[in-house]
């Protein structure tokens, strides 16, 4: 592995900084102004991993080439090298980058017991950026000769082996060591790479499962107990490690790596990992609940801190370009078409779909194949957000308190801690979400896809920069934050809107909002939704009271009071109802739909 | 002057092409550097290593797993059938033994004492290479594989269905726009490449199944036909594993829409001849498009002519065809490349090229959704 010169950070004036993901190639560039940091500039060029380039690097040189042309500063020098230090009008002083190109980082994971271990050792993986293809466990009900049929057929870049609690059981996790064995799972880049494989497990298992894997192309990582007991994980040394591999063993053999590695000043992280350091670092400090969302060509990546902790999931095959065709066919066309408020033809759609899918850098050009990718935009985040929700969970396994009122109460652990009561804010990113010509239709899109509950302020990272910033952090952490709080997020507004159901068309709740600015105050019926402009940076004062089936957070029918903060885009009340419905009658809803975008202006009124 | 780099497919009347032909795990290599092969020549072979047969015999046995190696009566190696006598545990002074039978046929691959389970490694399965092009043997990756080269015509589709193919050239339509419906597959195209036109519909690929077709090579095809011919809906484009009886290729995209007249003119040159086609697609990671290739004759190898190029860049006066709706499928000639953003339908701002179309019309569109042709 290269060995990085970080750059003392007080000799930071000029930084680039690329993201290199699966379709684009995404450069900023941070300057030093007036003495504090900001993002000053950005630039873009298709990614190039693929044929006929074949070389990450050449797509980063297009990418810094156009932010010199933008900002008048020479960043690339003839023989295509990344200029450093920065001298005048030339060059940069660091040069960092991340990476979500040539399909990431993929994983197998697995562990003794599904909820358990094996859960552990897929939230380190998934933290530390990787997609996990298959999770192996000794209680997920397939026989072992299936078990190690699964572990043939897939390429993984390194697997995560976990199991039994520091002093628990030694047998089960070396049976699990006698599954991948024999296996030999074969990795992507071919027979000369050893695949790393990299134990988390009981300790004292480890000379045994040492024993096992000997003689077999593997190289084999011994580290601290992803769960050394039930009640507590400890996934740090485990990310750790996997962002060590994935340097030394899976980028050193993506096309162009090496040359990419060799010219950033910091270790290249995977794009969801900076991400995630990015969200933790600001939930952390304003002390919120928070929900960050990047949906992307391939994939689409969820990450929440719920009071504090920490989680993150990669829906593989979610995303707007390569995944669209799969967003279609799980969600199904009903679905996703009914969020459409005009006449699309199903057939000439599905055609659409595809040719997106084999020709994914085109971009929608009419507002009806706006509507359409806003539509399945929708339907992605939304599937995505149900699996965060389902894999965001308390601790399996672990004993719980009990209180005579839980008497009746079948809990054992393993509920959602995704709660969107108490959920502060949202932060959507990924071209469809950022680069949406009306922000207006941002915030539908959240909140049809993340239906928020109570109130939920949102926000979109304005060009997609929090990976930029995640991996900045680990270089620079207050450069990052300046940029964060000043360039990186753009607030679009709040979303008020409580959980519950009622008749349609009878009273939802009042409301009255009061600021410097703003002094209003009505009725929502079920169904309905209001948009209140209030203003980037002003904040308003909100009191509620639902109908006796609604709840904004205080319980059934109770009034609730709280602070409300604008955007590009205002206040959004929602009085559709939580869980949201849409009619199955056809008429009605399109309807609804059409009353909704009309009111939140969300296409200009000729559609 | 203002460029922009767009990707496109290959169309090739001549080139130098290798192929790597890789095993999935190390073997035998059956031919050397210089040996002529044809495409189905076996150029390396392996075993596969067999099935594994993992099974608890502490369990069966009923004693400890550190028991487990002195119960067996065979070991590491040794080669067992079903049924047959493996284990028998000591009992109490040699009574109440118990004994294991083999569930299964292969070789006693580990003994563990530690979760007291066996191994065992079934017969070793077979795979064959072939050379897949016919040609010429440029290299050996001792135990692993060879590449090939040969002089080809070479054309890139844009998806495919379904794995390697081979057979002669024919064609079923005779233009390019021209549908392919069932009636243009004869019974006499069994084992053949068939060339459609535009679309192919879904009658037409059921067809040529039934007729036994090797591969079906046109234009576009409807989502909703393939969706019918595969029974589910083509979530990701990474394809090749499919088997519906014959292997498709689609070279422009999804709906109606014509194969390129020079593509096209290549298949009616090469008609009746040898040509190896393999539907592999993967659009992600790693771009694998589907491709046929057909081996030239050394009289007719001449300087390469690239007749579509992946390389290029947008400027004034070169082919493109639009590649999104509305347009989609449209040629024409790049008019001007405006230098700023420009404010589309949708609302968005995009750089965008002018585009002088074939039926006369002059239409504005998104620098990102034309390809690059040569006609």
């Amino acid at each position: 592995m290269t060995e990085h010169s970080v750059p003392n950070p007080d000799d930071l004036n000029v930084i680039l900084a690329t993201d290199c993901g699966s379709t684009t190639t995404k450069a900023i560039l941070i300057q030093k102004v007036d003495g504090h940091y900001r993002q000053t500039h950005r630039g873009e060029a298709p990614t190039t991993v693929e044929e006929p380039a074949a070389d990450v690097t050449v797509g980063v040189q297009n990418a810094a080439t156009e932010v010199g042309e933008l900002s008048g500063r020479k960043l690339v020098d003839e023989s295509g090298n990344i200029i450093r230090p920065a001298e005048g009008m030339t060059g940069c002083d660091a040069y960092i980058s991340t990476s979500s190109a040539g399909g990431g980082l993929q994983m197998m994971v697995a562990g003794v017991v599904r909820n358990m271990s094996a859960a552990s050792a897929k939230r380190a993986a998934l933290g530390a950026g990787a997609i996990v293809m298959e999770t192996i466990a000794s209680n997920d009900k397939r026989r072992p000769h299936e078990q190690i049929q699964r572990i043939r057929e897939l390429r993984p870049d390194m697997v995560l082996l976990a199991g039994g609690t520091d002093g628990g059981t030694v047998k089960h996790v070396v049976k699990l060591a006698e599954l991948i064995a024999p296996a030999r799972p074969q990795p992507r880049f071919g027979g000369a790479y050893k695949l790393p494989v990299i134990y988390a497990g009981n300790p004292d298992a480890a000379d045994a499962v040492r024993e096992t894997f000997a003689g077999e192309n593997i190289e084999l990582a011994v580290i601290p107990n992803v769960r050394p007991v039930l009640e507590h994980e400890n996934l740090g040394p485990a990310r750790d490690r996997i962002h060590d591999l994935f340097l030394e063993h899976v980028m050193a053999h993506a096309p162009g790596y090496p040359r990419l590695i060799d010219w950033a000043d910091a270790p290249i992280m995977p794009t969801p990992g900076a991400v995630g350091n990015i969200l933790q670092t600001i939930a952390e400090r304003q002390n919120i609940n928070a929900v960050g969302v990047d949906i992307g060509g391939a994939t689409t990546d969820v990450f929440s801190v719920f009071n504090g902790e920490f989680n993150r999931t990669v829906s593989a095959n979610l995303g707007m370009s390569y995944s669209i065709s799969n967003v279609c066919a799980e969600a199904g066309m009903d679905n996703v078409l009914r969020w459409v408020h005009i006449d699309m033809n199903e057939r000439e759609l599905r055609n659409r779909v595809k040719n997106k899918m084999i020709r994914p850098t085109t971009i929608p050009q009419t507002k009806e194949a706006l509507i359409f990718e806003q539509a399945v935009a929708r339907e992605a985040l939304r599937l995505a957000y149900q699996q965060h929700k389902e894999f965001a969970t308390t601790l399996q396994g672990v004993q719980q308190q009990r209180t005579v009122g839980d008497t009746f109460s079948q809990s054992t652990g393993g509920e959602t801690i995704v709660d969107n009561m108490i959920l502060d804010l949202i932060v959507g990113s990924g071209g469809v979400l950022s680069h949406a010509p009306r922000m207006e239709q941002t915030v539908a899109m959240m909140i049809d896809a993340f239906e928020p509950e109570g109130i939920t302020a949102l926000a979109k990272d304005s060009i997609f920069m929090m990976p930029h910033l995640g991996v900045l952090a680990s270089v620079h952490p207050q450069a990052a934050l300046e940029v964060f709080e000043k360039d990186c997020l753009i607030y679009l507004g709040t979303c008020v809107a409580p959980r519950g159901h009622g008749k349609w068309e009878k009273p939802c709740f009042r409301y009255q909002i009061k600021g410097p600015q703003i002094q209003e105050e009505g009725q929502l019926n079920v169904g309905e939704m209001k948009l209140i402009p209030l203003g980037v940076d002003q904040t308003a004062e909100i009191t509620l009271d639902p109908e006796r089936g609604f709840d904004f957070g205080d319980g059934l029918g109770n009034p609730v009071k709280g602070t409300v903060r604008g955007g590009t885009v205002g206040v959004v009340l929602d009085a559709r109802g939580r869980p949201l419905v849409i009619s199955e009658d056809e008429s009605m809803r399109r309807q609804q739909t059409d009353d909704w975008v009309s009111e939140l202006n969300v296409y200009d009124t000729s559609f | 002057m203002a460029h922009a780099y767009t990707p496109g497919l290959r169309v090739s009347r001549c080139v130098r092409h290798r192929t790597r032909r890789m095993l999935p795990i190390p073997g035998d290599v059956l031919v050397s550097v210089g040996d002529r092969v044809h495409a189905k020549d076996v150029v390396a072979r392996t075993f596969l290593p067999g099935d594994v047969i993992p099974f608890s015999l502490s369990n069966k046995l009923g004693v400890a797993s550190t028991e487990v190696p002195h119960c067996m009566l065979k070991e590491q190696g040794d080669m067992i059938h079903k049924d047959e006598l493996i284990a028998r545990s000591p009992g109490i002074f040699g009574l109440f033994q118990k004994e294991a039978l083999s569930p299964g046929e292969g070789t006693v691959e580990t003994i563990s004492q530690v979760t007291g389970q066996v191994i065992l490694r079934g017969e070793p399965r077979p795979i064959e290479v072939l050379a897949y092009l016919s040609g010429e043997v440029v290299e050996v990756i001792p135990e692993q594989g060879v590449d090939i080269e040969a002089d080809v015509a070479m054309v890139q589709g844009i998806l495919g269905i379904g794995g390697e193919a081979f057979g002669v050239i024919d064609l079923a339509c005779d233009s390019p726009d021209v549908t392919l419906t069932p009636d243009l597959i004869r019974d006499d195209m069994w084992g053949h490449i068939v060339i459609g036109g535009a679309r192919m519909t879904g009658e037409a690929v059921q067809r040529a199944i039934d007729v036994g077709v090797a591969a079906v090579i046109s234009g576009g095809m409807d989502d909703q036909d393939l969706k019918e011919i595969l029974g589910k809906d083509l979530g990701v484009a990474i394809t090749g594993s499919e088997e519906i009886g014959t292997s498709l290729v689609i070279t422009e995209g999804f709906g109606d829409i014509a194969m390129a007249a020079r593509t096209f003119e290549l298949f009616q040159e090469f008609a009746g001849r040898e040509s190896a086609v393999n539907g592999a697609t993967q659009i992600r990671a790693g771009v694998m498009r589907p491709e046929i290739l057909i081996p030239l004759h050394p009289d007719e190898v001449t300087t390469g002519e690239e007749l579509s190029g992946e390389h290029g860049v947008l400027e004034p006066g070169v082919r493109v065809r639009m590649i999104r709706d509305p347009y989609f499928g449209l040629l024409g000639e790049v008019a001007e490349l405006p230098p700023e953003l420009t404010v589309l339908d949708s609302g968005s701002k995009a750089r965008v090229l002018i585009v002088n179309v074939d039926d006369g019309r002059q239409i504005t569109v998104p620098r990102a959704n034309v390809e690059l042709i040569e006609e």
